[in-house]
Order: C-alpha cells, then sequence, then structure tokens
C-alpha cells in the first residue's frame, strides 16, 4: 500500500512542476495569444537560479553556492525568469507573432548552452547537487516527507490559479482578451498593447521560473539534461489537450499529459526488454506528436473548453 | 438582341453566411455592354463583383456566364472561364515588373501570348516604355493601365472593375474611362462598379443602383443620368442628381 | 585570423541551402516551419540509405572525397525526400490550412512533426552517428596560413551551381513568377488564375530539394546524427531574419553573416556558445533592423 502512495506522491509532485508551467504557459497563450517556444529556457533559468542561491559552495564554480532559505530560492527564480522575459518581449513583442516563437526559441537554445558552458557559475554537465529540500526532515518516512512537498507545491499552485482568475477576471484581465480578439480595435481605443502583452509574458514566464526552482529543490541535483525542448512540447500538448484559455484546464491537461506519459514509462520499463527501450521512448514521442496533431485538427479547443469569463465588474441584467 | 454573357439571379452572399451583404440581387449584362453598378457606400457593389468572382460566399441564388452556372466557382478558375476580375486595390503585383504582371495575366493563354501582349500595347502604348519597372513604382493611373491590361492578357469574354477611377484626379478618370470604352470596342464586355456615377453612366450603356444589398433602380445610362430616385438613393435626398 | 573566412563560408553555404526553404514556406505558406531541419536530417539520412543500397560507397573524384555515387544517392534522395515532405503537408499541414488555421497552429504542428521527425528517425535509425564514409581530410594551403580542404571548395561549387539553377528558375520561368506572385499577394494570384495549390506543391519541392543536398553535404563534412537538422534550425531562422523575409537574396547575404559570426565564435574559443551568439546576433538584428538586410520596412 506504501509503495502505490509513495509513487501516487511523487506523480503528483511532477504534475504539479507541469501544472504549474502549464498555468504561465496559459497566462501567456491562452488568454494573450504569445507563442512560447522556449518555456523550457524560463524553467531553467529558475532551476539554476534557486540552485545557485540555495545551493551548497561547490569547490569549482566561483559565483553561487550562497546556501540561502529556500523561499529566497523561489523568488529568486521568478525574478530572474522574469528578467529574462522582459528583454525577451520588450525586443520581439512590437514584431510579428512568429518572430516571438523563433525569439524563445532562440533563448532556450541559448540557455541550455549557458548551462552546458558556463562551468564557473553551472559546474556544466556535472550539474549542482546537494540542493537543499524545503520542509524535509521533519519526518522519517520518506513518503511523509515527499508528502510534505506535494503539500508546498499544491499550495502554491492553488495561490497561482486563485491569482491567475483573480487577473482575468479583473479589468486588466478583460483588456488582455480583447486585445486577443482584435489587437486593432483595442490599440485605437488607447489600450497599450505592448505593454499589457509584455506583463502576461513576464508573469507567465516567472510562474515557469517558480515551477522550476521547485523542480530543483525537489530532485536535490539538475544537469543540463534535465532542460530538454521535449519539456516545451509536453507543456503545449498538456494545455491543448487540457483546454487553453482555461486555467482549469490547464492543470487538467497537466494531470492527463503526464499520467500517459509516467504510465507509459512505467510500461516500457516494465514490459520492453532494455535492448529497445530507447527505440521505445522514440515511439512514445511519436506518439505525443500524434496525438498534438489529432487534437489540433478535430478539437483545437481541448478538452475543456474556454469558459465565457464574467468580469468582475460587469453587472448582470 | 445581344445574348447575355452575365445572368445575376437572386443571389445572397456575404462573407459570414448569418450574415448577408447582398440580399437578393439579379442583373445581367449582355454582350458589347458597358453595365455599371452603382450605390453608396456599403451598398455590396464590391461585394457583388467578389462573389461573383468566387471571394465570397454564395449562399442563394445563381449566377450564369453564357450557358455555364459558375455559382460559386473556385477563384482562379474564373479566368479561364473568360471572366477577367481587375479589384479595385492591390491590383498589380508590386514586386514584379509590369512585363511580368503582363505575362502573369496569360497564364492560360500562352500560345496567343505575343499576339494578346500586342493588343493589350496597343490599347496602353504607355506600359511598353515601362515595361522593366516593377508595378510598385508607378503612378496611380499607370498602375491601373497595368492592372486592366493584364486582365486583358487572357483575352476575356468578360471584364469586371471594381472602381476604374478610384484615386485619380478626374483628368486621369476620364483617360481611364476612355480606355475602356477602347476595351469594350475591341470586344470585350464589361460591367464595371463605380462611385463616380455620373462619369461612369456617361461610358455606359445600362446601370443598376444598389442599396443595403438589393437592387433599387436599373435602367438604360441615358435615363439614370436625370431620375430623381437615384439622387434620393445618393444623396437621401429629392434633389435631381445632375452633378457628378 | 583570415582562416575562419574559409570555415565560414562553407558553413554559410549549407545554412544558406536550408535557409531557401525555410524562406519560401515564409513567404508562400505563411508559417514560420519548425520542421525545417528535419528536412535537412531526413534529406541526409535518405542519402545514407542509398549510398548503403548502392553500395558503391560514395567515390572520389581527385582529392575530393566525393563523387558520382554520392551525387546520384543525392539526386534520389531529393525525390525521395520531396515525396515526404508532400506527405506530411498533405497529411497535416493542408488540412490545417482549408480550416484557415493560424499561423501560430500551423507553427505548433511544425513543431510536433520536428519532434515526431528526430524520434521517427532515432526509431529506425538509432541513435549512434553514422558517416558515409571514413576519409582523412587533407588541406591544401591556399595562400599563407589559410587552409581549406578539397572538400569544402567542391561544397561550395555545389551550392553556387544549386543557387544559380534557383534564381533561374524564380526568375525565368512561369513556375517562379507564379510563386513570387503567390508571396505577394495569394488573392490577387488567384484572380490570375494561378493554382495556388500546384504553387505550394513546387514550393515544398523546392525547399526540401536543397535542403537534401545541405543535410547530406553536412553528413558528409560532419557526421549524421538525428539531430543534426534540428541543430540547423537556429542558425537558418536567423539566416532568414538577417536577411530580411521577405528577399531570397538576402536569406543567402544573411546566411553568409551567420556561417562567418559562427566561425568567428569558434575561433575566438566560444565554440559551445556559437548557436548561443547567433542568437544574440539575431535578436540584435531584429532591436536595431526588423526588416533585415534586403527586405522591406513593413
Amino acid at each position: 500500500m506504501e509503495g502505490i502512495l509513495s509513487f501516487l506522491i511523487f506523480f503528483l509532485i511532477f504534475t504539479s512542476f507541469y501544472s504549474l508551467s502549464s498555468l504561465g504557459l496559459n497566462l501567456q497563450w491562452g488568454f494573450t495569444g504569445l507563442f512560447n517556444v522556449g518555456i523550457v529556457g524560463f524553467f531553467a533559468i529558475g532551476a539554476y537560479t534557486s540552485a545557485i542561491i540555495t545551493g551548497p559552495a561547490y569547490p569549482d564554480t566561483l559565483i553561487g553556492g550562497l546556501d540561502l532559505w529556500f523561499p529566497l530560492g523561489f523568488i529568486g527564480a521568478m525574478i530572474t525568469a522574469g528578467i529574462a522575459a522582459f528583454i525577451i518581449g520588450f525586443v520581439t513583442l512590437r514584431l510579428r507573432e512568429d518572430f516571438l516563437a523563433i525569439s524563445t526559441f532562440g533563448i532556450a537554445v541559448s540557455i541550455q548552452l549557458v548551462t552546458l558552458n558556463f562551468e564557473a557559475l553551472t559546474r556544466g554537465p556535472n550539474g549542482m547537487y546537494s540542493l537543499p529540500r524545503p520542509l524535509s526532515g521533519f519526518f522519517e518516512s520518506r513518503t511523509l516527507d515527499n508528502l510534505l512537498y506535494l503539500i508546498l507545491c499544491v499550495a502554491i499552485i492553488v495561490v497561482v490559479y486563485w491569482a491567475f482568475e483573480r487577473m482575468v477576471r479583473s479589468p486588466w484581465g478583460r483588456v488582455l482578451r480583447s486585445i486577443r480578439e482584435d489587437e486593432v480595435a483595442a490599440a485605437a481605443l488607447g489600450k497599450n498593447v505592448f505593454a499589457m502583452r509584455l506583463q502576461s509574458f513576464v508573469v507567465g514566464s516567472s510562474v515557469m521560473g517558480l515551477a522550476g526552482a521547485l523542480y530543483a529543490n525537489f530532485q536535490g541535483f539538475i544537469s543540463p539534461a534535465d532542460f530538454l525542448p521535449i519539456f516545451t512540447f509536453q507543456v503545449f500538448v498538456m494545455l491543448i489537450v487540457g483546454g487553453s484559455g482555461n486555467n482549469l484546464g490547464a492543470l487538467l491537461g497537466g494531470l492527463v499529459v503526464w499520467g500517459i506519459w509516467s504510465g507509459s514509462d512505467q510500461l516500457i520499463a516494465s514490459v520492453l526488454p532494455p535492448t529497445i527501450q530507447t527505440q521505445a521512448a522514440a515511439a512514445r514521442i511519436v506518439f505525443i506528436g500524434l496525438v498534438l496533431a489529432l487534437m489540433l485538427l478535430y478539437r483545437p479547443s481541448g478538452i475543456l473548453r474556454e469558459r465565457r469569463i464574467v468580469s468582475s465588474e460587469a453587472r448582470l441584467p | 438582341m445581344p445574348d447575355t454573357v452575365l445572368a445575376v439571379t437572386d443571389v445572397v452572399a456575404g462573407y459570414n453566411p448569418s450574415l448577408p451583404i447582398l440580399r437578393g440581387i439579379s442583373l445581367d449584362v449582355r454582350e458589347g455592354e458597358i453595365v455599371t453598378v452603382l450605390g453608396p457606400n456599403g451598398a455590396g457593389k464590391s461585394t457583388l463583383i467578389k462573389a461573383i468572382a468566387g471571394l465570397v460566399g454564395i449562399t442563394e441564388g445563381t449566377v450564369r456566364f453564357g450557358a455555364r452556372d459558375i455559382t460559386g466557382l473556385e477563384t482562379h478558375t474564373l479566368i479561364r472561364a473568360g471572366v477577367a476580375y481587375v479589384p479595385q486595390t492591390e491590383n498589380v503585383f508590386a514586386r514584379l515588373s509590369v512585363e511580368e504582371n503582363l505575362a502573369l495575366g496569360s497564364l492560360h493563354n500562352s500560345d496567343a501570348y505575343d499576339a494578346q501582349r500586342r493588343r493589350v500595347l496597343d490599347l496602353f502604348p504607355d506600359l511598353e516604355r515601362l515595361g522593366h519597372l516593377a508595378a510598385g513604382k508607378l503612378s496611380g493611373g499607370q498602375r491601373q493601365m497595368v492592372a486592366v491590361g493584364r486582365a486583358l492578357m487572357a483575352a476575356p469574354t468578360l471584364l469586371m472593375v471594381d472602381e476604374p477611377s478610384a484615386g485619380l484626379s478626374p483628368k486621369l478618370a476620364q483617360v481611364v474611362f476612355s480606355q475602356l470604352v477602347q476595351v469594350r470596342d475591341s470586344g470585350v464586355t464589361i460591367l464595371m462598379v463605380e462611385q463616380n456615377a455620373r462619369a461612369a453612366l456617361q461610358i455606359s450603356d445600362r446601370g443598376y443602383v444598389l442599396a443595403e444589398g438589393q437592387e433599387k433602380v436599373h435602367g438604360d445610362a441615358a435615363s439614370l443620368l436625370t431620375n430623381p430616385e437615384v439622387g434620393e438613393l445618393y444623396l437621401g435626398s429629392k434633389a435631381r442628381y445632375v452633378r457628378a | 585570423m583570415i582562416q575562419f573566412v574559409a570555415d565560414g563560408i562553407v558553413n554559410a553555404a549549407l545554412i544558406a541551402l536550408g535557409a531557401i526553404g525555410l524562406s519560401m514556406t515564409y513567404n508562400i505558406l505563411r508559417f514560420a516551419n519548425f520542421a525545417q531541419g528535419e528536412i535537412l536530417t531526413t534529406g541526409a539520412y535518405m542519402t545514407l540509405f542509398l549510398v548503403t543500397v548502392m553500395g558503391a560507397g560514395i567515390g572520389s573524384m581527385g582529392p575530393i572525397a566525393f563523387g558520382w555515387p554520392l551525387l546520384i544517392s543525392i539526386a534520389f534522395a531529393i525525390g525521395a525526400t520531396s515525396l515526404v515532405v508532400l506527405a506530411v503537408d498533405w497529411l497535416l499541414f493542408r488540412q490545417l490550412r482549408d480550416k484557415t488555421a493560424s499561423r501560430i497552429t500551423l507553427i505548433m504542428a511544425a513543431f510536433g512533426v520536428s519532434l515526431m521527425g528526430r524520434n521517427l528517425t532515432t526509431l529506425i535509425a538509432g541513435g549512434e552517428p553514422y558517416y558515409y564514409d571514413f576519409y582523412i581530410p587533407k588541406s591544401v594551403e591556399i595562400f599563407t596560413g589559410v587552409k581549406v580542404r578539397p572538400d569544402d571548395l567542391a561544397i561550395l561549387a555545389i551550392a553556387v551551381i544549386a543557387f544559380v539553377i534557383l534564381f533561374a528558375f524564380v526568375n525565368r520561368t512561369s513556375m517562379g513568377r507564379q510563386m513570387r506572385a503567390v508571396a505577394e499577394n495569394p488573392t490577387l494570384a488567384r484572380i490570375n488564375g494561378i493554382d495556388v495549390r500546384a504553387v505550394i506543391r513546387w514550393t515544398w519541392i523546392i525547399g526540401a530539394s536543397l535542403a537534401t543536398v545541405a543535410g547530406a553535404l553536412l553528413g558528409h563534412n560532419t557526421q549524421l546524427r538525428p539531430e543534426m537538422g534540428f541543430d540547423m534550425l537556429l542558425p537558418m531562422f536567423a539566416a532568414l531574419i538577417l536577411g530580411g523575409a521577405t528577399n531570397l537574396y538576402g536569406t543567402i547575404l544573411g546566411a553568409v553573416v551567420i556561417g562567418l559570426t559562427e566561425a568567428l565564435a569558434v575561433a575566438v574559443g566560444l565554440s559551445g556558445y556559437r548557436a548561443a551568439v547567433t542568437f544574440m546576433v539575431m535578436i540584435s538584428f531584429l532591436v536595431v533592423r526588423p526588416h533585415g538586410l534586403l527586405g522591406e520596412k513593413e
């Protein structure tokens, strides 16, 4: 029984990382129509920032190892991810949507290279180890330890979800949606389209950074190999499946897609012989790609449709 | 009695099927005529031509070209059927040269390319010396010539032109109108949409006046020029429509 | 120090060959094709397959370490890759176009295709690197301190020939004119009787052909891995943006700048970061001159 419970908790913790990222993407893409192809980049920035702030001093790095209290790591993660988003957004949000896609793609690639090469900061391919786990050590049982972490993750998700729901119902959210629907009309009404998009982009990316920090401090060890383009793809599939433009859909998509993913992981590991496991992993990705293509063709709105959001200030007749 | 080249019958059309712009229009164009469609802004004049050209969806009614039903025909098959269309804006390929624009016009007529090109250049001699310039670098009037010239390269039976005098000075507009008469005289039937009612009616055989997606008045051009109802539709008053 | 120019130009030629297809899909199909890298990879692996099947190795021509067997394989690979690309368009992109999907949906689909493509390649061919043939490149010193390999010159020559043929096609043939017309104004093109579907097919075929050549030569110059095309995606996009997205000549010019920049980065010891350097150059252009070197201002 403990085994299943343990597995479930572990599964849900990982779902949290994805669902949180999905919420961030939903703000950027679902509500604002911004196409962020570099999700993993912001996730990685958050992870490494938290690692540098909360991690121990390593003998071979020149910077970091500040060994500070974990909330500072989380906050730092949000700040650095936000700053990176601000820079990229500032440059590209005035331009066409494809340029944003290309630029966010570029930033994810560049971040990966920095994590691999900037050894003075990140220890390169060796990765950063011994990262402290927040709230650990209260229990002897690993399972209960994880449970506490899960509670932390869920608490953070609840807060972010609530904040996002308030935001989209606020006047700010209303304008954001009007920009997504008809940018020209919104601009004609004097709304600063660019500034609002930038705000949405930065906030969404900060949340992705936070998810990265949660990941780093849970795993205790991160390396460049943890942050590959497949992550960006997974989050997009989660949002498309769950329902873009719907915050609950973002969370649901995370659960469903991560469920399929880790389920198939277990299946591959236990059923198939080791020699073809790389092939099987590749096959799984092909399958997920097919799911995405089919969703785009036949049910682009996802499982949970976008809810017609009534703004908090609207007066109903 | 000349043959009917184009017969539009009770056409309902719009960009969105639930929001029709044309609400039951009928008109016909006979061989060798210049027919003008007039009406205030928003009446649906341009939409009518676009619907015939397959750019706007027709939900009811038919369009016949000669004996052939061309309702809802795919746009790119139109020219091969013999119908050429000159849109009001963006009617030349600005990045291509004048010669290249003309060459594109005769995609389906390549055997007769040289002969047709000669005919078009006889009609618009200026185009010859402008040949290698990018069409985007020409003046408004020159661009109009390229647009019409390109449409003629396909040796069409019917030429549909949307506001040929738009954006041109009155003098240039007159040049364009007289060129259209020459085009008709060379054997092409013309359906024209125009804002400049007086000048258009002066070269037309017949006219139709549209308002709010429906045809309100039609008749031969001379009578329309003096018809008070036409003035009312345009100006919303009982003034006689005598001034352009 | 001038060595990097020699190295960079070859790099540039390969980027340019791949980026042409990217430019064409961008202008005619109107979306950023994130799967362009996969076309390169497919072309390279198709060539490998044909070389293996033909069993004659890749040949040699004097000091050049490849010859007719490779070139013939490439020719057939062009056909095979084009078919694959047309099939993917027919199965996926055309359906999305018919449903008037937004640019972003198309990009997302391309992203999905890219991921599937890379993993299919791993599935079919395995993840370890392949080589067309083993050879030791011999450098020749052309003038003081600058060494080039005969293969590099051959690659350059092939690229130049390809571009000459490309521009002759685009500027002098009817289909080339039709492609330029559709790139500028698809509605007016249709009004003039241009069959946009045929134009789209040709766009894919030309892009895939040049990308196949790029992939095969890249594979010959380095090695074949499932990620090889994907790794070229950022340089290709950068070339497109630098040159001015609407201008094919610009794309080639952009590729030259990027190729040289990457070679320079390697020469000053930033080899691991060279994609990041490319990214910085691209971003700089987006800030300062978003319409690129030869593009039109919006």
